[in-house]
């Protein structure tokens, strides 16, 4: 992790009618940090997620990301940044190496870079013995990890998480983790929310949002000693009583 | 009938997949009883036979004496189902729902408000609202009450805190804990490992069958192992480290630490110090802990695994 900004954001705003989803957001990303994005159901952690991928225009604010403007840059940012939901990960009636492909293709890669780093990523994941596998027949532990990687096919600035781990074995959770570390160690920067507690302390920095606001940003560590507690969830409640 | 859920031998087969394989439990009259376990595990599947939406290819499930398979009318009118998905009408409004759902079991919102007072009194002021505008806590908040507008004697929930922030779980439980004291028997899933210790007794399941059925006290003392938390500045070395260092057999990440446990079951923790700190930045500490639930859970699968 270094000083240089990948994500810098200043005074966003986003409204829809008269309701406020971000309500002048300010904060800043630095390369290669596992950066947690937490809030509570509804508090606005998706719309700012879309504005910085690109998919969603801000009511007002300056925005860098990789260097680029949000306003003015969008399609050239969606080529250095990298995407993984929950909901949507894979083609189920694709093989595992055919979704490589498609993905490394949608990102622009050349056949022979595509190539390469489907080697590479099968060897990591440790599935060379099912490249032809149906998604469809994989576990669902390990398509999230397929998943992930395949966010990250095209060496991006920045990978956005959103709920990477919902519902996912406790073995598997871990797994994905050592694989954001290494990512993150590799100079990706890692942004992610979770509704996992104990995830938001793998987190170098965490934010928490409330109502459209950052109430609180710092590492797991100083919140924690800031509000006297022994673990993220409770900091997590403090912070969301205290609001209300 | 102290014994007021009996499941012997429940086996549930899929075209690729075996869904329950061989899972027997009882659950005590006024319990609240917990399955823990990943999405897949087949914890959907269960509930559906036990709710008797779907037929097991073989085993036996009895519900207050019920037989889930032939008394399936009997079993719907004392049984309350909040599933995974919501499953409320959204273009009704919260009101219409739960009158629909009351007249539907031959009942009035007014007979039973008592039991529903506490959580629906929460959604009341928005009771002419569509259900689908309204937000996930809101949401189910009218799922619970429209699950218990038929004052059953069992409640079946069906990962009702997927997805939901920490502090709207908490409140979830309390919500819970409150109806468990006017007798309701309640059966709750959950991949969230810290939330087995709500409940009276807990099964940790993991594809399609039962690791281990205890209380979560008791659960967590037969850990077979001891079990170390090591800290460091930096996640990925130290782990890395961990993964490569003598007699070291699993390492997990637990929130800002990671729990380490050894083959000989005893540890130099001044030698592996020394190890480690040449490998990654920082001091190094190391403590022994005490484990909680997801230890046992991964001790579990990996004795399974092996």
């Amino acid at each position: 992790m270094t000083q240089e900004i990948v994500i810098s954001v200043k005074d966003l705003v986003k409204t829809f009618g008269h309701f406020v989803a971000n309500d002048h957001l300010t904060f800043d990303v630095y390369k290669g940090e596992i950066f947690g994005f937490l809030g509570a159901n509804g508090a606005g952690k998706t719309t700012a997620m879309r504005i910085l991928c690109g998919l969603s225009k801000p009511t007002s604010g300056t925005l860098m990301v990789d260097g680029l403007n949000v306003y003015k840059q969008a399609e050239a940012i969606k080529k250095r940044i990298g995407y993984m939901s929950q909901k949507f990960s894979l083609y189920e009636d694709l093989t595992v190496t055919e979704n490589m492909r498609l993905y490394g293709g949608i990102y622009g890669l050349s056949p022979t870079q595509i190539k390469r780093r489907i080697e590479e990523l099968l060897d990591q994941l440790e599935l060379q013995n099912q490249r032809n596998t149906l998604i469809a027949d994989l576990p669902l532990g390990w398509r999230q990890k397929l998943a992930f990687s395949v966010a990250i096919i095209h060496r991006p600035s920045i990978v956005f998480l959103d709920e990477p781990t919902g519902g996912v074995d406790p073995i598997t959770r871990r797994q994905f983790w050592d694989l954001i570390y290494k990512a993150a160690h590799d100079g990706i920067t890692i942004f992610v929310t979770t509704h996992y507690m104990d995830e938001a302390e793998y987190c170098d920095r965490v934010s928490i949002m409330n109502e459209g606001k950052i109430v609180a940003l710092d590492k797991p560590s100083a919140l924690k000693e800031q509000y006297g507690v022994a673990s993220m969830n409770e900091v997590f409640i403090r912070i969301a009583r205290n609001v209300e | 009938m102290d014994k007021t859920i009996q499941v012997n031998d429940l086996i549930k087969t899929y075209p690729h997949i075996t869904a329950l394989n061989s899972v027997s439990f009882n659950v005590n009259e006024g319990e609240l009883f917990g399955f823990i376990g990943p999405d897949g595990a087949g914890k959907t599947t269960l509930f559906r036979i036990l709710t008797t939406l779907l037929l097991a290819d073989s085993g036996e499930a009895s519900l207050f004496g019920l037989d889930a398979a032939r008394d399936f009318k009997r079993i719907r009118t004392i049984t309350g189902y909040m599933p995974g998905r919501f499953s409320l009408y959204q273009d009704l409004t919260v009101e219409e729902n739960l009158n629909f759902f009351a007249s539907v079991f031959g009942t009035t919102v007014q007979e039973n408000y008592d039991l529903i007072k506490d959580i629906y009194s929460q959604i009341e002021p928005f009771k002419t609202r569509l259900a689908g505008q309204l937000s996930g806590g809101m949401k189910q908040k009218l799922a619970l009450s429209c699950a218990l507008i038929h004052a059953p004697k069992l409640l079946v929930l069906d990962e009702p805190t997927t997805g939901v922030d920490a502090v709207s779980r908490t409140e979830f439980w309390q919500m819970l804990k409150n109806l468990q004291k006017q007798g309701i028997t309640i059966l709750v899933s959950t991949p969230y490992m810290d939330e087995a210790s709500l409940c009276d007794r807990v099964a940790l399941f993991q594809k399609g069958h039962i690791l281990s059925i205890d209380t979560p006290e008791q659960v967590v003392q037969s850990y077979d192992k001891k079990l170390w938390a090591v800290r460091a500045e930096d996640k990925y070395t130290l782990i890395e480290a961990l993964k490569n260092a003598p007699d070291v057999e699993s390492v997990y990440a637990f929130g800002d630490s990671v729990h380490i446990t050894t083959t000989s079951n005893q540890l130099d923790e001044k030698a592996l110090i020394t190890l480690l700190s040449q490998r990654t930045p920082g001091p190094v500490q190391i403590v022994p802990i005490q484990p909680n639930i997801e230890d046992c859970f991964l001790r579990l699968m990996r004795k399974e695994e092996s």
